[in-house]
């Protein structure tokens, strides 16, 4: 029984690594109504901008807001000079867009500081929370950062005025123009803003996965599934998602015997498939509504 | 253990070799293969340059930038190195592809140190029927060097994932016989080969001694919910079967879980440089493990002067290059074993004579081995390496203790 | 409120539209749709006799990849549903090779109409839940398909059959007797042979009254059902016929690399044959010669362009053909011959 509580406590742990990924990926799908398979890539590659500040002496919290600018600016940079000129291109190819942008940052990040791994600082410190130990106070202050994170979005999209605009510009680009929402800049802001929340979760997860250029890929499917199971629409139902994820991947690894070790992934993201079949829109998203 | 298995097999396929071998490499000198001329011998090699495996690729850059300095110094009897060297990004058909392309279109000699497991596997019946030499592969695994009599053609040189799992249990036994091991091992062909030297090394009592075992995907971000399951089971030794990003994240957890095993880590993951510093150096304290190459970011090595030519090495060639980084003294090995038989082939260069000169290292020693380590193959014998020592490592750098031990000692 | 799900469908299906349509212009420009195509067979029946077998066995697997990505074309081209799964059939079909080849020493030939038939099962189950889903939940469960795949190649249990990560060996066929071929050209022309029959029949299913429904599903599902098309059984349909190709493609890909193995099957496959579809064009079939071509030359490109950069060079090149032809090779095709035939006028 001990057991199945810490690998509950670990889950949540873990899930906290998802959910923080699970935000960014809620943040763009909002801006530019679909997900970006480069989310991830991105967030390292500001975590490497990161270190890179560190090695040449600036401290931390320096370095974490150039980070974040810089991290913001490049997002804006990406919309504005990929993606605007195929804007018009079918959604496939804005997607083949993304795998490129992908394959391009992982290699650029490898040529630049190669593939080693690295060691990240943690603001928070690596020792156990409270004594106990189950629960680093890194972990502990990633989930704090997680949830801090979740509020400011919610508030961001619910009542103020660009928040709104944003997803109207996302949501119906031609009736949001109609009301006067510059859609081109909406999506630009929300790129940015989806690069400085990556930027953020980038960081936090460093300390506990190492640095290195790869290190985002599995995180990516993970904050996706989280991300989908809570409702791609919804930031609370992101976090939620993530932190799911993380606690059933852990208990069927160590639960289901035989395969479960095995099959870890496998087995959490069946399981989301069967939640979204009964819940197509995700736990907290809103239903959709079907046009003729 | 494993020499015995060679041995028994071994006898008709030595018979083979033998005569096949006679048969061309009597003849006079100056016998090229593909890829020769009388002033450059053009060599294969496979690495992943991307993809999942890319922090090896090091290695190949230490054997171009090794080759460099050959050919700066005259090259091998007056014969460049024309070292080609593709990308395979760790996924089999593409290694087949590009082993194919350098057997084929660059008409390759043959291909030096291909790395991965999977790769080598995908390639190594291609290889063989074009009988081409698949030499010094990148991999521990035993199959590719315990069957000389099928798979000819092919050879590894780092000593095999299970011998190295049994120099462990050899340990296990003599030192902590009533340890309870809790195992953690990557699911593919690399870590069940390590799990299962260590299980026949224990014998009868691998069943009451190793309590736990727990596996991991590469493609899993973090193995948390795996050492807290090793853990639990009330393990008080470690034997930590992991890549350097797993090794890294294990030795942290573990740590910070005040978790205190004996904890056995394998040799893939002991670069200080990316493997225990960011794990950090406090962490990895008296972690134990077997290596047969030196520890050249041991502060003490400065001064070695055996390795002074290593280190005029990386000054010269690879001045940028962390050097930390583990691998750099595995390619750097590798190459000098490349050397060496390329010297010992003469002007007889066919794929013949490499196959049976690589098979006829008597007692190499490399500057990089470990005082005590030779190098020894034969018709039967595919094993370059075999010999391991423990280590432990003393917060800075890995400290030798005990005798070199040798896989066919138990035999 | 507007629905994000549907629209991000519905501008795959209204390119897909446009791109379908593209034959009948081609039929309007003269037959240069014919004789395109006699030009193509005349240059793949050549290719063997004027290159080595190295590059014969590189037109062999990016035909194999071809075959795939039709299959993927005929899902999502046609019937407007999204896979990032297809790595998984792909699996499927060579394992089901591998297995009957080297534990029931069958004859590779009859391994294609078993993968096939396998696939086709396995597509048709899959389709059955994934009914339900649409878009980016389509998706994440297809994604999930392709994350499971390797995983599940590896269980312990099936390592009987499968040989878990070590994989299975497999002896390359030789040409039937009398034939005056090496393997490879003879490899080469089979899968040619098996390529053009897949793609003839693909044609005639396009345009046949299947077609029609699944195309009606995809522009508008809830208008196809009021016209009384089945929606379930033929998106599943869909689905099976999809797989069947792509796991015939699994199949003969195993015959040429000769060697089969959990790590040849990650969700990487997947991304290269969405990429290969784009690049040809969704929703025109003779595009995924085009998509083949550029899943597997590429990347050797960009290899030789630079070996540290390789991944970079290779996304630059992809960014680059987006903006050069946003709809991949069919709106190029399409562009060039709706010139051709002004300039005739």
């Amino acid at each position: 029984m001990e057991l199945f509580w810490q690998q509950i406590l670990a889950g949540i742990a873990t899930g906290a690594i998802y959910a923080c990924m699970a935000l960014a990926v809620v943040m763009i799908y909002q801006a530019i109504d679909h997900l970006n398979f480069a989310q991830g890539e991105m967030a390292m590659f500001s975590t490497f901008i990161a270190f890179q500040l560190m090695l040449w002496g600036l401290p931390y919290w320096v370095a974490f807001l150039i980070t974040l600018v810089v991290s913001f600016i490049g997002g804006v940079l990406v919309d504005r000079v990929i993606f605007k000129p195929i804007h018009d291109a079918p959604i496939l190819s804005h997607v083949v867009v993304f795998i490129a942008l992908l394959a391009i940052l992982n290699s650029t990040a490898g040529f630049i500081w190669d593939f080693t791994v690295k060691s990240f600082p943690s603001p928070f410190g690596s020792a156990p929370l409270f004594g106990s130990s189950l629960i680093s106070a890194h972990q502990a202050g990633m989930i704090s950062v997680t949830l801090l994170l979740l509020v400011f979005l919610f508030v961001f999209f619910r009542y103020t005025r660009i928040g709104l605009s944003m997803r109207a510009a996302a949501a119906n680009p031609a009736s949001a123009r109609l009301v006067g929402v510059r859609v081109g800049w909406m999506n630009a802001l929300g790129w940015g803003m989806a690069a400085a929340i990556g930027a953020i979760a980038g960081i936090l997860i460093a300390p506990v996965v190492f640095l290195e250029p790869n290190m985002m890929i599995s995180i990516l499917l993970y904050g996706f599934a989280g991300a989908v199971l809570g409702g791609l629409t919804s930031p609370a139902g992101a976090v939620l998602g993530g932190f799911m994820v993380g606690v059933v991947e852990n208990l069927a690894g160590t639960f289901i015997p035989v395969i479960g070790g095995e099959l870890k992934l496998p087995i959490a993201l069946m399981l989301i498939v069967a939640v979204l079949v009964f819940k197509p829109s995700g736990l907290m998203g809103r239903t959709v509504v079907q046009r003729v | 253990m494993l020499s015995y298995k060679v041995s028994r097999r071994g006898i008709a396929a030595g018979i083979l070799v033998a005569a096949a071998l006679a048969a061309s490499g009597a003849a006079a000198q100056k016998n090229y293969g593909p890829g020769v001329t009388d002033t450059e011998i053009k060599i294969g090699n496979i690495m992943p340059y991307s993809g999942p495996a890319s922090a090896y690729a090091v290695i190949g850059q230490t054997e171009e930038a090794y080759f460099k300095m050959i050919n700066d110094r005259g090259g091998i009897n007056g014969r460049r190195i024309n070292f080609v060297s593709y990308d395979d990004g760790y996924s089999p058909p593409k290694a087949v592809e590009q082993a194919r392309k350098l057997v084929e279109s660059d008409e390759v000699l043959f291909i030096f140190n291909p790395l991965g497991t999977p790769s080598n596997s995908a390639t190594m019946k291609y290889m063989n029927s074009k009988k081409v030499p698949q030499l010094f592969v990148a991999t521990g695994a035993t199959k590719f060097s315990e069957d000389p009599k099928t798979n000819p053609w092919t050879m590894g040189w780092q000593p095999s994932y299970q011998s190295e799992g049994n120099v462990y249990a050899k340990y296990i036994l003599t030192n902590h016989p009533n340890a309870k091991i809790g195992v953690l091992y990557q699911n593919d062909d690399y870590g069940k080969d390590v799990y299962k030297g260590l299980k026949d090394g224990l014998g009868d009592k691998a069943k009451s001694m190793i309590v736990a075992e727990a596996t991991y995907e590469v493609t899993e971000p973090t193995i948390d919910s795996q050492i807290l399951k090793l853990k639990a089971s009330g393990a008080d030794l470690f034997m930590d079967i992991t890549t350097p990003k797993f090794a890294a994240q294990a030795i942290k957890k573990v740590a910070e879980i005040g978790w205190k095993p004996l904890h056995i880590l394998n040799n893939v993951s002991i670069s200080t440089g990316s493997v225990l510093k960011p794990a950090g150096l406090e962490n990895a304290k008296e972690i134990l493990s077997a290596g047969y190459l030196k520890d050249a970011t041991d502060p003490k090595t400065k001064d070695d002067p055996t390795l002074k030519d290593y280190f005029a090495f990386l000054d010269k060639y690879l001045p940028d290059i962390d050097r930390a980084n583990g691998n750099l003294i595995y390619g750097y090995g590798v190459s000098q074993t490349m050397e060496q038989v390329l010297k010992q082939c003469g002007d007889n260069l066919t794929r013949e004579n490499i196959m049976k000169q690589a098979a006829n290292l008597k007692n190499f020693v490399s500057p990089v081995f470990l005082p005590g380590v030779k190098a020894n193959t034969g018709p039967n014998d595919y094993f370059v390496h075999e010999q391991l020592q423990m280590m432990k490592f003393d917060g800075q750098s890995w400290q030798f203790f005990g005798p070199i031990i040798s896989a066919e000692a138990k035999s | 409120m507007a629905v994000p799900v549907e629209s991000t469908l519905s501008s795959t299906a209204s390119d897909a539209v446009a791109a379908a349509e593209m034959p009948r212009s081609v039929r309007r420009g003269g037959s240069i749709a014919m004789v395109s195509g006699i030009l193509f067979v005349a240059i793949a029946i050549a290719i063997p006799l004027l290159f080595k077998n190295f590059v014969v066995f590189q037109f062999t697997q990016m035909l194999v990849y071809a075959i795939a990505i039709l299959g993927l074309n005929l899902l999502t081209g046609f019937n407007g549903q999204f896979s990032l799964g297809h790595s998984a059939f792909y699996a499927l079909g060579a394992y089901t090779a591998a297995i009957l080849m080297d534990q029931y020493s069958v004859s590779y030939i009859w391994t294609l109409p078993a993968a096939g038939i396998v696939c086709f099962v396995a597509g048709f189950l899959f389709g059955l839940p994934a009914l339900r889903l649409e878009g980016i939940y389509l998706a994440l469960a297809t994604f999930a398909l392709a994350i499971a795949t390797p995983q599940i190649l590896k269980l312990s249990p099936l390592e009987h059959w499968t040989g878990g990560v070590q994989g299975i060996v497999i002896i390359k066929p030789d040409p039937p007797p009398g034939v005056p071929l090496n393997q490879d050209q003879w490899l080469y022309y089979f899968t040619l042979a098996v390529a053009l029959l897949l793609y003839i029949l693909a044609r005639n299913l396009v345009k046949s009254r299947s077609g029609r429904a699944l195309m009606a599903i995809r522009d508008n599902p809830i208008a196809a059902r009021s016209m009384g098309v089945n929606l379930a059984l033929y998106k599943s349909l869909a689905f099976g016929t999809s797989a069947l190709y792509t796991g015939i493609a699994g199949a003969l890909g195993a015959i040429i690399v000769q060697f089969v193995a959990p790590d040849s099957f990650t969700i990487v496959l997947s991304i290269a044959f969405l990429v290969g579809l784009v690049v040809g064009g969704v929703g025109w079939l003779p595009g995924a010669i085009f998509g083949g071509a550029f899943v597997l030359f590429v990347p050797n490109i960009a290899e030789g362009v630079s070996k540290g950069l390789s991944g970079a060079v290779y996304g630059i090149i992809l960014i680059l053909l987006i903006y050069l032809m946003p709809t991949g090779a069919a709106g190029f095709v399409r562009a060039v011959l709706s010139r051709v035939s002004r300039v005739r006028s």
